[in-house]
């Protein structure tokens, strides 16, 4: 198992945000700014490091029928954890991600990680996903936190950058700007991934939709929502490649 | 009255989904078909208001007297989730044809922002248990609301032929919501 190859699988191939579309509701509400981007992605990067290890070595001892309440409080404490340690240490952090801290509880990302990846891998492996994933995580929403910041508000990581007749429009570091922004950011990837498919002479990716993007599809149940969906074969996939 | 302004407040000005940012997920995933879409916000009106009720009581019944507040992260998703649980149980037995249609949305609500981000929203906001339980219903009315609005539009979308490659499905979905949310921003000032 190339370990290098996990992380770089996180980033690029199966990013969390722009190419499984999990966990949308902090990407869409923190990144409003690349310092709250940095901060939420460490803090979920913190809580899954945490989950994934902790599952993975506990894994032999769940009974599957009970595997996602136990999972959700293995998460809802290492995120109590963290919560205290940011208010304790990064006030302002802590002000300005309120209510989503509490909220990584119910990120996708998180539980979707346990139950497709830790719950059937050793903790080195499972330690490394976690990275991986935490990284395209903390990417992706720096990335669209940085956009949003130097379009809506004229500066990156609090530095002015644009010159002094700039006229920021205040309207993409409010609520619409985010879907509107992370729409373009999505299109803009996968544009980019049908070019390297292009490239290498591969079809291009189906693009996902739905439920067939979502790794949660084996915890609940197989919903049922993808029916307009290609098929359910990336979620699938998710949790089968090991 | 006030209680009239929270309920009409949290349908329109704090749309739960379009200017809160909770319960993204199947707000995206859940909204190509109406039907659908209906079904799972007459569920997670059910679930909000349910789990605001059972939050409150917890909160303040049982982790304000024992001085845990910093636990109510873990309890308030662990009554959720059995809520949840017990409520598939209860409709199963009682009532199967309502489980039918309402029932494969259940679980996974379990995980939806939206039901946590309300009863935490009541915490932080301090509201008493009847204000409570009406900013869970207006919160969850106006996830109905929009994801309702949200499956009529995509609906006609998926009619189109002429839409980029790379902008099908969510990325445009993701634009379309960004377009609602600026019509949302007028009942911005309404109410305070």
């Amino acid at each position: 198992m190339n370990l290098f190859k996990i992380i770089k699988n996180g980033i690029l191939d199966e990013n969390p945000t722009l190419v499984q579309c999990i966990g949308l509701c902090p990407t869409l509400a923190v990144s409003t700014s690349a310092m709250n981007g940095i901060g939420m992605g460490i803090a979920a990067t913190a809580v899954l490091f945490g989950s994934n290890v902790a599952i993975a070595a506990i894994r032999k001892f769940i009974p599957d029928e009970i595997r996602i309440p136990i999972f959700i409080v293995v998460i809802a404490g290492f995120v109590t954890i963290i919560q205290l340690l940011i208010a304790g240490f990064a006030p302002a952090l802590d002000k300005a991600l309120g209510i989503f801290i509490p909220l990584i509880v119910v990120n996708c990302i998180i539980l979707a990680r346990a139950e497709a990846y830790a719950f059937k891998n050793g903790v080195v492996a499972s330690a490394f996903d976690a990275v991986g994933m935490g990284l395209g995580f903390t990417v992706a929403l720096t990335a669209l936190g940085a956009v949003r910041e130097l379009l809506g508000n004229g500066s990156v990581f609090d530095v002015v950058v644009t010159p002094a007749g700039f006229q920021p429009a205040l309207l993409v570091i409010l609520a619409p700007g985010g879907f509107i922004a992370l729409g373009i950011f999505m299109a803009i990837f996968r544009l980019y991934q049908s070019w390297a498919a292009a490239r290498q002479g591969k079809p291009a990716p189906e693009a996902a939709a739905g439920c067939s993007s979502c790794a949660m599809g084996a915890a609940c149940g197989g919903c049922g929502f993808g029916e307009s969906a290609p098929d359910g074969k990336n979620g699938k996939e998710a949790g089968d490649r090991s | 009255m006030n209680l009239l302004w929270l309920f009409l407040g949290s349908i329109f000005v704090h749309n739960i989904l379009l200017a809160r940012f909770l319960g993204c997920c199947p707000f995206l995933g859940v909204s190509t078909k109406s039907e659908t879409a209906k079904g799972m916000g007459v569920a997670v009106i059910f679930v909000t208001v349910m789990a605001a009720l059972m939050t409150w009581l917890v909160y303040y019944l049982v982790l304000v007297p024992l001085r845990i507040e910093y636990l109510y992260t873990l309890s308030f998703i662990l009554v959720i989730a059995s809520l949840v649980q017990f409520v598939e149980l209860v409709l199963k037995k009682i009532n199967p044809a309502l489980y039918k249609s309402l029932g494969i949305f259940l679980p996974l609500i379990t995980t939806n922002c939206a039901v946590l981000g309300v009863a935490v929203i009541n915490m932080n906001e301090k509201y008493t248990l009847v204000e409570s339980l009406v900013n869970a219903f207006g919160s969850s009315a106006g996830f109905l609301l929009a994801i309702a609005l949200m499956a009529g539009i995509r609906e006609r979308i998926e009619e189109t032929e002429t839409i980029p490659k790379c902008l099908r499905g969510l990325p445009l979905a993701l634009v379309t919501a960004g377009l609602m949310s600026i019509a949302f921003m007028g009942f911005s000032g309404m109410i305070k």
